[in-house]
């Protein structure tokens, strides 16, 4: 391409979006869509939590929208959000070439480390609440951190072989690094020159100051505490719920069960964001959590999905 | 003689772990050359994030052929015998020598280890040290099960000489060495080969790296001073900054920018901080303002437009950074200003430990100890309370949220915004000196007072709860609070008795824990201070059994005192008199405590000329005439040079006697006259110190 790179650069927060996935889809991915949970991060996602265990390949990239209620800023601070987005892509094994698919991608947005300050930092990566550890680096573009590179050590609990390449960019960041944007709300979400020209504000700008209030405010604790128990009860159940089905097939639950972790784990965050949670209970709240977690990843590695093809 | 060379080429190395992986990489070679038998003339390891290098120069071509002979068992021994040597020495029975020996007749195995081409060892050594190298963390990657710090992708190991290069035959894990690498990872990617250290390491330069961190360093050091002079500014020096830089790139391209006008308010240590945690800049101060006004940070690459892309991203993310620290530093202004009682409000609620309360309740202790301690260093009691109450209130900034290790310097600038006076100000900042043995001592009083307070708080506290350091472990820091109690005593030369300046924290924790008595745990502390103590003379020269010989005296809890006790005995001690004395000294206490221990009784009294009977011995009694009112006048006044100067005239006399008298006579008077004489000379030393725990 010999074209300048103004005319490469993406205009607005979805054309990084696409060419991020078209990238990846290029790179052999599938291309997944978000998760229909609330979590905290792309990892949270099945398509990396429980596809980094067991032997089988895997590829997926996608997009997932992550909560983080103590983030949220009323929608004022210009960088920082209670609900923004990951870009996320799991590969296993980890390819070799995984730095270059990574930089590649990185051209792809307009980013070109000729031009740009590219550097691996290091950066360990560990979630207290998935049993998940891994070593890799924060990408530093000029000073500034674009995405988490990680390989995956440990996945609740269990030794990952083979080992998944994960990479993890926080998209409204490196959009607005790319776009030049002071303000995240004032960022372009589709092309300036449509009909109908959207800033991320007209988006989300309302949305940040509802939610804001609700996560710091009102979000009903004693509500909040009984969906916490609720989730770990009937996940427990559901680990622990018999082989068979009514009809005799052995059909293992590993994803239902799943499903009721990332609640609690949700929950956990909202309580915490209503500041109900003691610098003690919280050790253990994520201790909870993490068994949960622990739980469904052994039941996940009883089923196919986990299994060699024979 | 070929030369070695090795690159293990990887993905990213940690900054922080590269020096240590290039020590462990040369010894780990050398030390598998050595042992099977080469010799080398010299080594040198490098290391840039992507490459760990190590050059051998002069190696042998070949291991010597060895021929080594083992002893084995008799002939007549079990055949179990027989059979486990041959096992082990993977010989038959008919290849073993048989040999008279003096019990008769042995059997040896002679076995001849043909020399081996260097290029043999070196692959077994390189596959060896690769398997185990002791990185601090490894990982796997892909589906294989090879660990290193990153993914590694190349090995380099080649052997060279006038004849040219010869790649060592070897392969870890899949990856076969080979006699290439890769330039900069985006200026000069391609693979390329090299045939010696000198080809690699210029190659490598026309590749955009340079291979020693050294250099890469000392560039760095140098361009920041050039491109801070030429504004007229200078470079805030930091060590270990440069190292951890340096370790980030391969091609180092130091690039420098102004920090904008709005941020300039902003203290210096949170500009400092900020820049250094958060993006590894170096600061550049204005002499002219006192003030950091720049940054430098070092790139990796060279650009088409000098790196303006560069700069202009890492502007606009340090503007980011420094905004949130306006936003966190305006805040906890305006608390400040009000006198900072959200954060008084704020400390109830952080527990300090769960038996001793919140962080609220140990402040009011502090305040309470600090008062107290006030007169001993010369601050005013209420300003040594008071700023014991402020010291610990910026905990609960946001600033120090944020940036933890500005603890302590943020509790200045709060205390004055708040009006506080600057003594006071002072010791919010320096209360937590010293951290370490190298770091200052604060001697100004209110500061000293808190500082003091602090520590005592601490040490009493968890001694009275009973979590003393134990081995290697100490959770709280108790070894360094209390050496910092020493340091602040000996530092500013404070007297007074320890133990009494700790009552008041031994009876506020009794109250707290609703316990009886803290006697015991203080005097438990006081044996902690007085090891501490030892560390600390032994650091400055003075041994452990002069401490113990002053420490066995009253007033031991005086540490001024046993300081200046201690440096006059190690003082006297160095000279020849001094010895003499402390034999004489000693061989009169030995045969004065044989005595007393045979008859059952003390002799310490009425020794009577009129029954001496040589002139040694009225010597001796005309000397501890003189001596004695000379020693206690000066250990009265405390002039120890005096005191020993005193008893060292002891050391004719006490020798002329001891060699000139038979003490344990046949006449019992004359004995016991002989005896209580020398309980004098045992009373004058004890004057001084215990001199019967000195060694030698």
């Amino acid at each position: 391409m010999t074209s300048p790179r103004s005319d490469a650069a993406p205009r607005c927060f979805q054309d990084v979006i696409l060419r991020l996935q078209n990238h990846w889809a290029k790179s052999g991915c599938a291309i997944l869509q978000p998760y229909d949970m609330e979590v905290g991060a792309g990892t949270f996602h099945p398509a990396t939590t429980l596809r980094s265990l067991g032997p089988k390949p895997w590829a997926a990239a996608y997009v997932q929208p992550s909560r983080r209620p103590t983030d949220g800023r009323y929608g004022e601070n210009p960088n920082r959000l209670q609900h923004y987005y990951q870009y996320q892509v799991i590969i296993k094994p980890s390819p070799p070439n995984l730095q270059e698919l990574y930089l590649d991608s990185l051209r792809a947005i307009g980013l070109d480390p000729l031009v740009h300050d590219v550097r691996f930092v290091e950066d360990d990566w560990e979630s207290p609440t998935l049993g998940a550890w891994g070593l890799g680096w924060e990408v530093w573009c000029d000073g500034m951190e674009v995405s988490q590179f990680t390989y995956f050590q440990q996945v609740a609990g269990y030794d990952c072989a083979p080992v998944s390449g994960e990479l993890t960019y926080g998209l409204e960041r490196l959009a607005m690094y790319v776009l030049g944007a002071e303000h995240v709300m004032e960022m372009p979400f589709n092309d300036p020159d449509s009909p109908i020209p959207l800033l991320y504000g007209d988006i989300f700008r309302q949305t940040e100051e509802e939610y804001s209030r609700w996560n710091f405010e009102q979000a009903d604790t004693g509500t909040l505490f009984q969906h916490f128990r609720d989730a770990e009860a009937e996940c427990e159940r559901i680990v622990t719920a018999a082989e068979e089905d009514s009809a005799g097939r052995r059909i293992l639950m590993a994803h239902p069960a799943y499903d009721q972790a990332i609640k609690a784990s949700h929950v956990f965050n909202l309580l915490d964001a209503r500041g109900v949670i003691s610098v003690t209970e919280r050790a253990d709240y994520i201790r909870r959590v993490r068994a949960l977690t622990r739980k469904c990843a052994d039941l996940f590695m009883q089923t196919g999905l986990a299994q060699v093809a024979a | 003689m070929p030369d070695l060379l090795i690159e293990l080429f990887s993905e990213e190395i940690p900054a922080r772990m590269q020096a240590r992986a290039r020590a462990d990489l040369k010894k780990l070679v050398t030390d598998g050359l050595v042992e099977a038998g080469l010799t080398y003339r010299s080594a040198g390891a490098f290391s840039t994030p992507r490459r760990l290098a190590l050059s051998v120069e002069g190696l042998d071509a070949a291991s010597k052929p060895v021929r080594e002979e083992r002893k084995g068992p008799r002939a007549d021994a079990p055949d179990k015998a027989l059979e486990g040597f041959l096992r082990s020495t993977g010989l038959t029975k008919d290849q073993l020598e048989l040999r008279d020996d003096k019990k008769g007749q042995v059997y040896f195995a002679v076995i001849d280890r043909p020399g081996r081409p260097a290029a043999e060892i070196v692959g077994e050594v390189l596959a060896a040290a690769i398997r185990n190298f002791p990185w601090p963390k490894s990982m796997r990657w892909g589906d294989g099960s090879l660990r290193w710090v990153r993914p590694l992708h190349l090995i380099l190991c080649i052997l060279s000489d006038e004849a040219g290069a010869e790649v060592v035959p070897l392969e870890v894990d899949g990856i076969a060495a080979g006699d290439t690498t890769r330039g900069h990872r985006f200026m000069a990617p391609d693979e390329f080969s090299v045939v010696d250290f000198d080809d690699y390491a210029a190659k490598l330069r026309r590749a955009k790296v340079m291979l020693d961190s050294a250099e890469r360093e000392g560039a760095i050091a140098q361009e920041a001073a050039n491109l801070a002079f030429a504004r007229g500014w200078e470079i805030v020096e930091d060590p270990g900054l440069l190292a951890e830089v340096a370790g980030l790139v391969e091609w180092p391209v130091p690039l420098m920018g102004e920090i904008e006008a709005r941020f300039l308010d902003l203290p210096p240590e949170v500009l400092q901080t900020s820049m250094k945690e958060h993006q590894k800049f170096f600061s550049a101060r204005n002499p002219k303002t006192g003030r950091i006004e720049g940054f430098v940070t070092v790139a990796n690459i060279e650009t088409p437009d000098d790196g303006a892309t560069i700069l202009a991203g890492n502007q606009r993310v340090l503007a980011a950074r420094l905004s949130d620290a306006v936003f966190f530093w305006e805040n906890d202004l305006r608390v400040a200003k009000a006198g900072m009682a959200d954060w008084a409000e704020g400390l109830k609620s952080v527990t300090f430990h769960n038996k001793l309360g919140s962080q609220a309740d140990r402040v009011a202790r502090i305040a309470a100890l600090a008062r107290e301690i006030a007169p001993l260093v010369g601050a005013e009691p209420d300003q040594a309370a008071r700023a014991a109450e402020l010291a610990k209130l910026d905990l609960r900034s946001e600033m120090v949220g944020e940036f933890p290790e500005l603890q302590g310097t943020m509790g200045r600038y709060y205390a004055l915004a708040a009006g506080e006076a600057e003594a006071v100000a002072d010791a919010a900042r320096d209360h937590y000196s010293p951290l370490g043995p190298g770091d200052a001592v604060p001697d100004a009083p209110v500061s000293v007072a808190v500082a003091l307070a602090d520590k005592i708080d601490t040490l009493t506290g968890f001694w009275a709860i009973d979590e003393k350091p134990t081995g290697s472990k100490d959770p709280f820091a108790l070894r360094r609070a209390a050496l910092g109690v020493v340091r602040l005593v000996l530092g500013n030369g404070i007297r007074g008795n320890l133990l009494e300046i700790m009552t008041p924290a031994g009876l506020m924790l009794t109250t707290l824990l609703k316990t009886s008595g803290y006697k015991s745990a203080h005097a438990d502390l006081l044996a902690f201070f007085h090891d501490r103590l030892k560390v600390h003379l032994r650091d400055q020269g003075i041994r452990h059994d002069i401490i113990d010989a002053v420490l066995a005296q009253p007033g031991n809890d005086d540490l001024v005192l046993v300081v200046n006790r201690a440096t006059a005995l190690n003082e006297m001690l160095s000279t020849e008199d001094g010895q003499n004395l402390t034999q004489g000294l000693k061989r009169a206490s030995n045969i004065l405590a044989q005595a007393e221990e045979k008859d059952g009784v003390e002799y310490s009294f009425g020794a009577d000329p009129k029954f001496a009977e040589t002139g040694a011995e009225r010597a001796l009694f005309a000397a501890l005439d003189a001596a004695e009112p000379a020693i206690r006048a000066a250990v009265a006044k405390e002039d120890f040079p005096a005191a020993m100067s005193a008893i060292a005239g002891l050391r004719a006399p006490i020798d002329a006697f001891l060699d000139a008298v038979q003490v344990n006579t046949e006449n019992q008077i004359v004995r016991r006259n002989r005896l209580n004489l020398l309980s004098r000379i045992r009373a004058a030393g004890r004057e001084i110190a215990d001199f019967t725990r000195i060694e030698g």
